[in-house]
């Protein structure tokens, strides 16, 4: 009687988890089925699930278009280059707040968070001018430092979450042992925080690479990743949804293959801290 | 090699004065014992010996020379921590060849060093598993191996086998004798347990809120205790305390007695009382016994008594076994 029960449950709640999951997976499924239709059947109706011509033509004509390996290649540089930096800023401020903490850590962190509550159009005009008077307008170098600002809080609360789960002993046992401050990062330290600096790294750089906010406004032609590949496609005076799909399939292909190699990972910095 | 001398040492935690100024001397190749209540300041002691805490006035000696302000990677100490502190990362061997390492030694040194604690501390099986596949006295083994390894002045315990159970303790205790009668160096040792503290120190250092209460050997503080704390603290059961008008009689303000200084006898003793609770562990027998006007008495019989619940009998004790104080709780010699 009890195990049917349990049996029943465990029916409800796995098909529970597969509704939602295909539900939040749907837009991304439909943009990839949309990306092999023609414009004609993209925006038949009723909408065509399997049963249209699929062709690959989108995915020349976009290419013909645009040269989807410049963004390509610019995502790349913006959404590596402001996790690099950003992890060589958050690592030691991470580690100072875990282990040698102040009277004020605490607030630090929340003034950290509070900037992330702010919405970015609020700091738009002022970020766009200093960025026009110094000539980092449309520079991937420009792109860089605004995305390290933009995710710096929440790098620094991943590490220092799991620089807390490291016990303070192991380390002072490492300075009884004989090791210097250098020698206890390089072989005490950071052997232990890898995977937790792995998976800040996955998680930052999928962060970055989706930014769209600060890569649209930020860049025009030269630095213009992805995401402003994407946009182009969406012009008012036209509906391409079909070449439109093909765009934002090619744009997020990367960082899916990227985020299936690595979902292990991903689940363990996010719940990290939260399960014990 | 291996003295410790603490001048005037004192810690503070912002405004919470956790170790007054203290004095403490610790001669080369003892086994001195850091015993107290939790919360009496034994571990910051070590941690200060260890330089793990920054001292806030006073010195630190280490043979002879100040080492106050010396790193605690360059004071030559090596310490066991209660939690282990093993690296997990590493296996056992390199956990056990980590200080030598950063010691610098050659290869071959360090491997000889590392077969040589293994084979002492019979981990010679378990030196290639990482120590999340270890039991928890193996894991204890380990860290004390990574300790020897090193050769130092002198071993710092922090409460290393509360986290054993506690059949594991009782042989780990007299390992660690062992290896201190072998070493002959200098091993400092913080508990809780006045058991630990009685079975393996030369000295013991009774601390109370930061206060060192009483310094002495283990029989010395059995004997002669300084004041009505370490009375109450060292032996177990612990000490019979008595006030009032029999204490008077007595010419102090209290009087103690150890339950197995008391005799029993079915009747002219000094006390009379009724028997309660009587627990019978087959080498000893602990009578709780009421006396009208005294309150409740531990009574330690030798062997197996024949008394029930609720028998009428007799206590003694012989007047050279009564400890006596005077009302600020010293001991009136």
């Amino acid at each position: 009687m009890a195990r049917a029960v349990t049996n029943r449950r465990k029916a409800i709640t796995t098909a529970a988890a597969w509704g939602v999951g295909l539900l939040i997976f749907f837009p991304i499924l439909w943009t990839i089925l949309t990306s092999f239709k023609t414009e004609a059947d993209a925006i038949a109706s009723p909408p065509l699930f399997l049963g249209f011509d699929w062709t690959l033509e989108n995915y020349g004509e976009v290419q013909e278009r645009s040269n989807y390996f410049r963004h390509f290649w610019n995502s790349v540089v913006i959404s590596f280059g402001s996790t690099f930096l950003g992890l060589l800023i958050a690592i030691p401020s991470a580690w100072s707040m875990a282990f040698v903490p102040g009277k004020q850590t605490k607030n630090v962190l929340m003034w950290m968070l509070s900037t992330k509550m702010l919405p970015p159009v609020g700091v738009l005009i002022p970020i766009y001018l200093i960025f026009r008077d110094t000539g980092l307008l449309d520079t991937r170098f420009g792109l860089v430092i605004v995305l390290t600002l933009v995710n710096l809080p929440i790098i620094i609360w991943m590490l220092f979450t799991y620089f807390k789960e490291i016990p303070g002993e192991i380390l002072e046992a490492a300075r009884m042992d004989g090791a210097a401050l250098w020698a206890e990062i390089v072989h005490v330290l950071t052997p232990m925080a890898v995977p937790g600096i792995a998976s800040t790294l996955l998680l930052n750089v999928i962060l970055a690479w989706n930014e769209a906010f600060w890569t649209l406004n930020l860049t025009a032609a030269e630095a213009a990743p992805l995401t402003a590949f994407i946009a182009s496609y969406s012009s008012p005076e036209g509906l391409f949804y079909a070449k439109l799909s093909a765009a934002s399939t090619m744009a997020i292909a990367p960082i899916l293959i990227m985020g299936w190699f690595s979902q292990k990972q991903l689940v363990r910095g996010l719940t990290f801290g939260a399960v014990k | 090699m291996g003295s410790i001398t603490l001048k005037q040492v004192s810690k503070s935690f912002g405004s919470v004065e956790v170790i007054p100024p203290l004095d403490l001397e610790i001669d080369e190749g003892e086994f001195v014992v850091f015993v107290g209540p939790s919360g009496c300041g034994k571990s910051t002691l070590l941690r200060l010996i260890a330089g793990l805490e920054d001292v806030t006035t006073g010195t630190v000696e280490i043979d002879g020379q100040d080492a106050t302000t010396i790193r605690p990677a360059k004071r030559g100490l090596a310490m066991v921590f209660q939690t282990y502190a093993l690296y997990p990362h590493m296996s056992v061997r390199k956990n056990i060849a980590f200080p030598l390492k950063m010691a610098k030694l050659d290869e071959a040194e360090i491997a000889r060093k590392v077969e040589g604690a293994a084979k002492v501390l019979n981990l010679d099986d378990y030196l290639d598993r990482r120590p999340g596949q270890l039991s928890g006295g193996q894991r204890q083994r380990v860290a004390i191996g990574r300790a020897i390894v090193r050769e130092p002045k002198a071993f710092l315990f922090d409460e290393p086998l509360s986290n054993l159970d506690a059949a594991l303790r009782v042989n780990m205790r007299l390992e660690i004798l062992e290896l201190h009668k072998s070493l002959e160096t200098t091993m400092i040792y913080v508990t809780h347990d006045q058991v630990e503290a009685m079975t393996m120190a030369d000295k013991i250092v009774v601390l109370r809120d930061g206060f060192i209460e009483q310094v002495g050997s283990p029989l010395e503080l059995y004997r002669t205790p300084a004041n009505l704390f370490v009375a109450g603290f060292i032996g177990s059961p612990k000490m019979n305390f008595i006030e009032g008008p029999e204490a008077r009689r007595h010419g102090a303000h209290t009087i103690g007695v150890r339950p197995e200084h008391m005799e029993i006898s079915q009747e002219d003793g000094l006390w009379q009382g009724t028997v309660g609770v009587a627990e019978h562990l087959g080498s000893d027998t602990f009578l709780h016994v009421t006396v009208a006007g005294i309150g409740n008495l531990t009574v330690r019989a030798p062997g197996e008594v024949g008394v029930r619940y609720g028998d009428e009998i007799s206590v003694t004790a012989p007047k050279e076994k009564i400890h006596r104080f005077d009302k600020d709780g010293k001991a009136i010699q």
